[in-house]
């Protein structure tokens, strides 16, 4: 299980990174989105990987450690989502300001001189 | 207690006034007026109350916890010295503001002006009153700050904007000097605590930091001063309306820094450093200053000079290091205040009702003005000198000082000549402000004709000239007590005698008055000619100014360095600063391996377990990483299909954390996913078309090679995170605080689904400024979209609508649109029906969330998406027909629920946002946990609903600002009558 998350962990990182070192605008957006999903799940694996343990506790019990998921980077993935989204927005509108202020959509805001 | 609370009060009193007055309407001057009269009035009474405690030399201190950890306190301590400056602050504040009042004009901002006043006037007080070094230095800075403002008041004048960044500029620069000079004494004594300080004069002057204490203390205490070479800036300062100059730039302000010289005068000075520094500075300062006075042609630049001058008489004084010399010092700061403050309110008098300060057009005005001549010509004698005034006995204290020897040198024998010439100087510019303003033919050519101002305005000069001379014929009755208590409490056992009578018989101070009166008729008596000539500035000194020295330094500084600066680190271009990050992190990763090498205890890896190996999972990743590898290589000419792509990863994701016991996390990553995904595809319309293939022949080799880089670097980057992940997934799990949350979130949070109670009980003041971000986000888009302008050739019809409206104009049997309303018209009534399902689902989960997956995010998101598919069924205008969706007023009452269910816990005594869960019985539903945290949750809810329906509405309401001929003026987004469609779009 592990190794099939460290990959994939690894693949979308390095497709992410590629996008964000792109020219494009909506190049690095769709980069800032695969670096989201990989840094989302780097942080749920901190827990370590486990099935069938929802952190859900049964009514009037203390939870127990050894038998349920890791919740804390649950709740802190919980918070990167929508953090994320907003994030996303952001740069989407900006991204979109940009090319109507400059008419490219090149990150620098310009053609490069190549 | 009673003494604290009205120290406080004292200090708090003109902040609270300064913000009740900034909210007084523009014109409300006879209010402003009224109010910050009525609030100086009654801190001069506070101060007043203290003078039976200051009286038998007591010292009071109060004390409230500021940084308990840090050992810092938010001291008030009220001694002799600090009693006298607070009277000075208030009660000179209360005549300059009664000033004010008849010396503002109506058409001015008045009450921007008086709340300034005020808060200048707490700050001041907060000095004066400090207990602590840090906190003096925080309201000393307040102080430099407010006198910016006021300086500035008249903002649309460039003078006054520009002297008040030098003053800002040069005061504040001291004041950080000041600061590290308090840091310096702090780690030297081991405490910022006065009185710890003022105990420990013999450890400072001994320690091996002392000198770099000293220089820094005296750079903030000098510049404040305005002593050379840091006095050009006062000068400068004239530009503010004369209030401001009488109040801030003779009578207090510019005081505080010999204040700050006699309060650490026990502890830094009377050594050869401190002689040499501040006696070498006030002595020049005096002589200077006293010289160019003369030879100013503007009234308030002559009074400006004069005052610089002074001040450097106070600071020689306070150089020379002997107890009588602080006696001296102290009178003189006093008398000074008087006389100087005074004089300014007679200039802003004379300006006010005649329109010019000009000395060379000002002639005769005594025939128009008899009365303020009178007072200004008492004034001015006061401060050049003459007997029976106040300005007289601390000059002869002053001259006594000069004979008796400090330290044996050139310098010292040469002080009784240099004073007498100095106060020559001051008869020379006293006699011209007197005979040239006030005696002569009429003037000609005034913008108006002179006369007595209204008598409030006049009554605040009267007061301060009879006291000018109260002091100066029985000066023991008068100030003799509040001298011997600032004196005392400076000097405490070294108090010297020091007699106050007018006459002290015929010694050498007496004769040095008398050549200093002499000389200085003669001296003005032989300038006059020149004076006549009008020309602008003093001999000798013309072509040097300090005041240029400092903006060539300013402009080399600021902009000559910092554009080579910029030339040379600075790029303008993202792309290598991202490459430069990746590659830095890179090496930051790198570097420990380097260094520590692989080990059982470093980075290690499990020798690869098939075990639990899910073939199913596997495959699913194969899809996943394929299309993220997919959407790498797509998205630069396929964007569309990037985006599916993106949706592929996202969804591996998302089924990933199911898989693996998250099923919040899939719950809300499904849904964001779905938002996220839609907001794009609102976004792709307005980027331009880029068709592959059209710029193949542009790539050149540096490209190439640029992007072999770009490649090698993300796939290391990439191999590296797996590794380090796949190292830390398969060691056990270190003890964390998740068994806290585990064990309490039932007892304590009453609820069973952990993340959920983590998310808005244990932490959440987390969650609470994460929402606010979500808010501050949302607005920000909304904002941004306001303003947009779309590029001219993405305005148009998108190339389907064309195609279809196309089609209807050229089959005879349609009619004109008909295609595109009739566009997808079964899944629009589906999604029409869906609105009420996801609305009940959204409840469902936010419902259960403090108990199963669920919860405010995962259900606002929810019920977004049943509002956004109402837009993308029947368009923007159809929804904003039939449904009124307020955003920001979601967004709003969100962020206060949460807010207020935080805010009941205090209520109840308990800290901030500490939650209370029962169960409740409802009809037909059943048990229900009632938790407050729920009412934070749907606080929650009610956010993510505003932020995200607001985000994706404005995006959407682009595509309905392309200006179509047929429809003029869309609605506006409903309730907030934004964004204004006509005329954004065409521009």
């Amino acid at each position: 299980m592990e190794i099939i998350i460290a990959v994939a962990i690894g693949v979308l990182t390095g497709s992410g990174l590629w996008l964000l070192l792109r020219p494009r605008t909506f190049q690095v957006i769709i980069g800032l989105s695969l670096l989201s999903y990989a840094t989302n799940l780097f942080i749920f694996g901190m827990g370590r990987l486990r099935g069938n343990a929802p952190p859900i506790l049964k009514p009037g019990t203390a939870g127990d450690i050894s038998q349920l998921a890791d919740p804390v980077p649950q709740a802190l993935v919980l918070t990167a989502i929508v953090i994320g989204f907003a994030m996303t927005a952001l740069f989407l509108v900006v991204l979109l300001a940009s090319r109507g202020l400059t008419g490219t959509d090149h990150v620098d805001g310009r053609e490069s001189d190549r | 207690m009673w003494d604290d609370a009205r120290l406080l009060f004292l200090i708090a009193l003109p902040f609270l006034g300064s913000g009740v007055v900034a909210m007084l309407p523009r014109d409300a001057r006879d209010t402003a007026g009224l109010l910050t009269g009525v609030v100086t009035l009654l801190a001069s009474a506070i101060v007043a109350s203290f003078y039976g405690d200051m009286a038998s030399a007591a010292v009071i201190r109060s004390s409230v916890e500021w940084l308990p950890s840090l050992g810092f306190n938010f001291t008030i301590r009220l001694d002799g010295f600090a009693w006298v400056m607070a009277g000075l602050v208030t009660i000179i504040g209360f005549l300059v503001v009664v000033y004010a009042r008849y010396y503002m004009s109506r058409r001015d901002p008045v009450p921007r002006f008086f709340s300034f006043l005020l808060a200048f006037m707490g700050s001041m007080l907060g000095v004066v009153l400090s207990g602590n070094l840090i906190q003096m230095v925080f309201f000393w800075e307040l102080t430099s700050l407010f006198s910016f403002l006021l300086i500035g008041y008249w903002h649309h004048n460039p003078g006054a904007r520009e002297g008040a960044r030098m003053a800002l500029t040069v005061t504040g620069i001291g004041g950080l000097c000041l600061f590290a000079g308090v840091m310096v004494i702090g780690h030297i004594v081991g405490s910022y605590d006065l009185d710890r300080v003022l105990g420990a004069g013999e450890i400072i002057r001994s320690h091996d930091l002392y000198r770099t204490a000293l220089v820094l203390v005296l750079l903030g205490a000098l510049t404040k001063s305005a002593q050379f070479p840091f006095h050009f800036w006062l000068p400068q300062a004239m530009a503010a309306p004369t209030p401001v100059s009488a109040y801030l730039h003779s009578a207090t302000m510019v005081k505080v820094g010999v204040f700050l010289l006699a309060r650490l005068w026990p502890v830094l000075g009377g050594t050869e450093p401190w002689f040499w520094i501040v006696g070498g500075a006030g002595v020049t300062t005096l002589l200077l200053g006293a010289y160019i006075a003369i030879f100013q042609n503007d009234l308030k630049g002559l009074l400006a000079y004069s005052t610089i001058s002074h001040l450097g008489l106070i600071t020689l004084l306070l150089g020379l290091g002997s107890p009588l010399g602080v006696v001296a010092a102290v009178f003189h700061l006093l008398n000074h205040a008087t006389f100087k403050c005074s004089l300014f309110m007679a200039a802003g008098i004379i300006d006010h009702e005649s329109g010019s300060r000009d000395i060379r057009r000002l002639s005769g005005l005594f025939r128009f003005m008899p009365i303020t001549a009178t007072l200004a010509m008492v004034a001015a004698a006061a401060m050049a000198g003459v007997p029976l005034l106040n300005g007289f006995l601390s000059k002869e204290m002053f001259f006594a000082e000069t004979i008796v020897e400090h330290v044996d040198s050139l310098f010292d024998e040469a002080l009784p000549f240099l004073a007498t010439v100095a106060g020559m100087f001051s008869v020379a510019y006293s006699l011209r402000l007197i005979i040239d303003v006030f005696f002569g033919p009429p003037p000609v050519g005034l913008p108006r004709t002179p006369h007595e101002p209204p008598h409030w305005m006049r009554f605040p000069v009267e007061l301060l000239v009879l006291a000018c001379l109260l002091v100066g014929i029985i000066p023991a009755m008068t100030i003799g007590p509040f001298l011997h208590i600032a004196v005392s409490s400076i000097l405490g056992d070294r108090t010297p005698y020091y007699s106050l009578a007018v006459w002290h018989g015929l010694n050498f101070p007496l004769l040095m008055s008398v050549v200093a009166m002499v000389g200085g008729v003669l001296v003005y008596l032989l300038l006059r000619g020149y004076l006549a000539s009008g020309q602008e500035g003093p001999p000798l000194l013309r072509r040097l100014k300090a005041q240029r020295i400092f903006e060539r330094i300013m402009v080399v500084v600021s902009w000559k360095w910092a554009r080579q600066l910029e030339s040379l680190f600075g790029t303008r271009r993202l792309q290598p600063q991202l490459r430069l990050l990746v590659c830095l992190a890179l090496l930051a990763a790198i570097f420990p391996l380097y260094v520590e090498g692989f080990g059982p205890r470093r980075l290690s890896f499990q020798k690869l377990d098939w075990h639990g190996f899910d073939t199913a999972f596997a495959l699913m990743w194969l899809v996943g990483m394929a299309c993220a590898i997919m959407a790498a290589i797509q998205a630069k000419y396929h964007r569309l299909a990037a985006l599916v792509m993106l949706g592929g990863a996202g969804l591996a994701t998302c089924i990933t954390f199911v898989w693996l016991s998250a099923p919040d996390l899939a719950l809300t990553q499904l849904l964001v996913e779905i938002v996220t995904t839609v907001l794009l595809l609102l976004g792709l319309r307005w980027i331009p078309k880029r068709v592959e293939g059209d710029d193949a022949g542009r790539i050149t080799i540096r490209m190439r090679v640029r992007r072999g880089w770009d490649l090698a670097a993300s796939i290391t980057a990439g191999a590296g995170i797996a590794m380090l992940s796949y190292a830390i997934m398969t060691r056990p799990l270190p003890d964390s605080i998740a068994s806290f949350f585990l064990e309490r979130a039932y007892t304590e949070g009453g609820g069973t689904n952990v993340v959920n109670v983590i998310l808005v009980d244990f932490r959440g003041f987390d969650t609470l400024g994460e929402i606010t971000v979500l808010a501050i986000v949302a607005l920000t888009v909304f904002a941004l979209l306001r303003r947009f302008r779309p590029a001219p050739e993405s305005i148009g019809m998108p190339e389907q609508q064309r195609l279809q409206a196309a089609y209807d104009i050229a089959h005879p049997d349609r009619k004109p649109d008909e295609t595109v309303a009739e566009y997808l018209m079964i899944p629009r009534l589906i999604m029409l029906w869906l609105f009420p399902v996801i609305g009940v689902f959204a409840v469902y989960i936010f419902m259960r969330g403090h108990d199963m997956p669920g919860g405010g995010f995962a259900a606002g998101v929810a019920m977004s998406i049943s509002f956004i598919l109402q837009y993308m069924a029947s368009g923007t205008r159809w929804v904003e027909d039939h449904l009124r969706i307020l955003p920001v007023r979601w967004i709003g009452v969100g962020l206060l629920t949460a807010l207020f269910t935080g805010l009941g816990a205090w209520l109840f005594g308990y800290p901030f946002l500490t939650s209370h869960f029962q169960y409740v019985t409802l009809p037909v539903i059943g048990k229900v946990p009632m938790a407050s945290a729920l009412l934070f949750d749907l606080g929650v809810y009610s956010l993510v609903v505003g932020a995200t329906v607001l985000m994706l509405i404005a995006l959407a309401h682009q595509s309905i600002r392309s200006p179509k001929p047929s429809r003029k003026g869309a609605p506006p987004l409903a309730g907030q009558g934004t964004p204004p469609p006509a005329g954004m779009g065409g521009r």
